[in-house]
């Protein structure tokens, strides 16, 4: 396909050297790698404290997960410059993934232990409560929006319990059949609204799970060509390693 | 004299201790972990009679090496000592140092402790062993499923501090701002060490930096020079916290690659030039780390050259194994993003044909997450590359990490991986050719299957441990 050889698309990481936890880099690593076997550009832009970032040249948008004092940090900046244009993007169908911290800041808000309401950017219809303990541990879930039986598999630190509302059809992204997911009631794992992917997974959660790599490329490139078919990929590795998680951790 | 409960649990200690040697393996922090149920006070008792208190030494990376340092420095010294070996550095194994250092009757005889402890467990040691100072070494991410997060370890260590006993001294690591923001609301006397030399590192910051954002006001730093990670030359222009100036400082360095080190010291007494037989440029941290106690102990300036001088790598961190005709292997511990770098970047230093086995283990002392795989820059080895005859990954996650290999640029097919840890050995070596090197790079309990293997295939130096 020439087509296929010479599509470009932009990525813009929020705030990479604040929201950097546990490995999500990789999640980078994993988008650009599987554009270049591909033959397809993938421009990576950092957008980070006191940084413009232009959501409407943008294909695909990550935000990762931060320890509480580098939210804190950015919270201000996310709220009054690029947090709006984000939602606003995202409304439009703009694929993003984001990961625990950035996941929380995209619901409606944050209750603290104190009962103190810390308000998020609304674009999820979801809210995230201050827990006792730390959720951790491997995750298996089965996601149907990845095709049928699709898992997907990962690991989850957090103390924050999110719950899902019903505005705009958002869903769970997956239902956790090992690990504790959104909260460790429902059995919902991240939430899916629009192209818009929250999820508590790290792992991180792009390598092993390909699938939903791709999904996120292929919504990148439908927006921007109008087709986002994508060529198949050996993965090897990426479903070994994910076999190997699903089989070792997932319930028998 | 002990009382008699206190007697009761430390000969259940001994015991334990005696029946493990007799019996072989047993977790070192078994005898510790009786002796403390019977006798909750016994730590307390036993390290209170040190003649000299204790030094105890905590950080992210680096307190194996820097306890040991410490202690060759102290036997060169002609003094006696009581330390933790084998980095058993929770309260149940340091414990267990202490039941086996006492006499039959209850009495330590040592003149010091030197302590290595797990940074969750310092407060609680602290109470325990009220220890003339404390060395902090570097704050790195590890193990974060344990801990929670990088901030509350360090401010663990922070309580720690607060703890102390007036007249005891904080030794902290002046280049690494996580560490030397402690000493700014530390009401006691501290003792920075650091290196001002910038023959090694960069203008600009490298990857898998923990932060560059002051931790007392969360505003940027700025930085003048990067040795690795975030440790450097910084200041925060907004609330003027800036690196402390060090007493110990390292003012010129030469590496010497696999032959370790040389380089220059200023101490409170006197300009020093030193040598250290371990590679890496980080061990001179290490290194400065133990001149700092001992200089705080006032050990004598001989006993200081001839303790690195005849310091030898320890257990995995970066180990070298004399194979026969001429093939050679090197050990080297990975845990974290930025331990995993260094060792990453002596491999690539290191010209000539080599094998790799990485082994990934998620056990409980490794840490369940792996995530930190990606964070460490594998990425490196791309340019190597043509030097690597042969990839091989084992382990737990030994399949992740073939994938990390992938995605850094290593061709998928030339990647094998073998779930057994002995069999990936045997077969690593087996390939491994006269003149050729075989790095293996494991994780905690992966290094100790490594030794196990090691041994049984006639390999093993058996200096490491008793």
């Amino acid at each position: 396909m020439s087509k296929s050889s010479n599509r470009t698309i932009t990525l813009i990481h929020l705030y990479p050297d604040l929201l950097n936890l546990y490995g999500d880099r990789g999640n980078i690593i994993t988008l650009r790698r599987r554009c270049e076997w591909r033959g397809i550009t993938l421009q990576v832009h950092s957008a980070s404290l006191g940084e413009k970032a232009s959501f409407d040249d943008a294909d695909l948008v990550f935000m990762g997960g931060g320890s509480d004092r580098e939210q804190t940090l950015l919270f201000q900046d996310f709220q009054q410059h690029k947090g709006p244009a984000l939602v606003e993007a995202a409304e439009g169908g703009l694929p993003l993934l984001s990961v625990c911290g950035g996941y929380q800041l995209l619901g409606l808000y944050y209750r603290t232990h104190t009962g103190e309401e810390m308000p998020g950017l609304g674009l999820f219809d979801a809210w995230t409560e201050a827990g006792s303990t730390r959720l951790i541990g491997n995750v298996v879930a089965q996601a149907p929006l990845l095709g049928e039986n699709a898992t997907l598999v990962g690991f989850e630190n957090h103390s924050g319990r999110t719950y899902l509302g019903s505005r705009g059809g958002i869903q769970p992204l997956a239902q956790v059949t090992a690990g504790f997911g959104n909260n460790g009631d429902d059995k919902g794992e991240g939430a899916v609204y629009k192209n818009a992917v929250g999820t508590y997974l790290h792992g991180p959660v792009l390598p092993k799970n390909p699938a939903l790599a791709d999904w996120l490329l292929s919504k990148a490139l439908e927006r921007r060509y109008g087709d986002g078919s994508l060529s198949t990929l050996h993965d090897t590795w990426e479903n070994r390693a994910h076999l190997s998680v699903a089989q070792r951790f997932g319930k028998k | 004299m002990l009382s008699p409960r206190l007697l009761a649990g430390l000969w259940m200690g001994k015991t334990a201790i005696w029946l493990n040697r007799r019996f072989g393996h047993g977790g070192t922090s078994f005898p510790g972990g009786i002796g403390r149920r019977v006798a909750p006070q016994i730590l307390t008792a036993l390290a209170g009679q040190l003649k000299k208190g204790a030094m105890v030494v905590t950080g992210t990376n680096g307190k194996t090496t820097t306890s040991k340092m410490l202690a060759a420095i102290v036997e060169k010294s002609s003094l006696t000592l009581t330390h933790n070996r084998a980095g058993a550095n929770l309260v149940g194994g340091i414990t267990t140092a202490f039941i086996d250092s006492a006499t039959i009757g209850g009495s330590i005889t040592s003149d010091l402790g030197v302590i290595e402890v797990d940074e969750a467990t310092i407060p609680q040691l602290v109470r325990e062993v009220q220890p003339k100072g404390v060395v902090v070494t570097n704050f790195f991410r590890d193990q974060l499923d344990r801990f929670g997060e990088l901030d509350k370890t360090v401010s663990l260590v922070g309580e720690a501090l607060r703890l102390l006993p007036v007249q005891s001294i904080a030794v902290l690591n002046a280049d690494d701002p996580l560490v030397a923001s402690l000493g700014k609301d530390f009401p006691g006397r501290v003792l920075y060490f650091g290196i001002d030399d910038r023959s090694y590192g960069a203008r600009e910051m490298l990857q898998s930096a923990e932060t560059r954002f002051c931790r007392l006001c969360g505003h940027p730093l700025t930085y003048d020079w990067f040795f690795f990670g975030q440790l450097g030359h910084y200041r925060c222009s907004h609330c003027g916290f800036q690196r402390p100036e060090p007493k110990i400082k390292v003012t010129g360095i030469q590496l010497k690659g696999e032959e370790g080190s040389a380089f220059t010291v200023e101490t409170p007494r006197g300009t020093w030039q030193l040598e250290l037989s371990t590679p890496g440029f980080y061990n001179i941290y290490n290194a400065l780390a133990a001149i700092a106690s001992a200089i705080r102990l006032d050990l004598p300036e001989k006993a200081i050259r001839a303790g690195l001088q005849g310091y030898r790598t320890n257990f995995g961190r970066m180990e070298r194994i004399e194979l026969e005709d001429g093939r050679r292997a090197f050990l080297a511990l990975i845990k974290n993003p930025t331990g995993c770098d260094e060792v990453i970047r002596t491999l690539v230093q290191n010209r000539g044909p080599k094998r790799l086995l990485v082994i990934i283990n998620d056990n409980a002392a490794d840490g369940r997450d792996i995530s930190w795989l990606w964070d460490a820059d594998f990425e490196s080895l791309e340019p190597v590359y043509p030097e690597l005859r042969s990839i091989f990954t084992s382990g737990l996650r030994g399949e992740d990490m073939a994938l990390r290999l992938n995605y850094a640029g290593i061709p998928a097919a030339s990647i094998h991986y073998e779930a057994n840890v002995e069999q990936a050995i045997r077969s690593a070596l087996e390939m491994t050719e006269p003149g050729e090197t075989l790095y293996i790079l494991p994780t905690y309990t992966a290094l100790l299957e490594s030794k196990a293997a090691l041994t049984r295939l006639g390999h093993s130096p058996h200096y490491w441990e008793e």
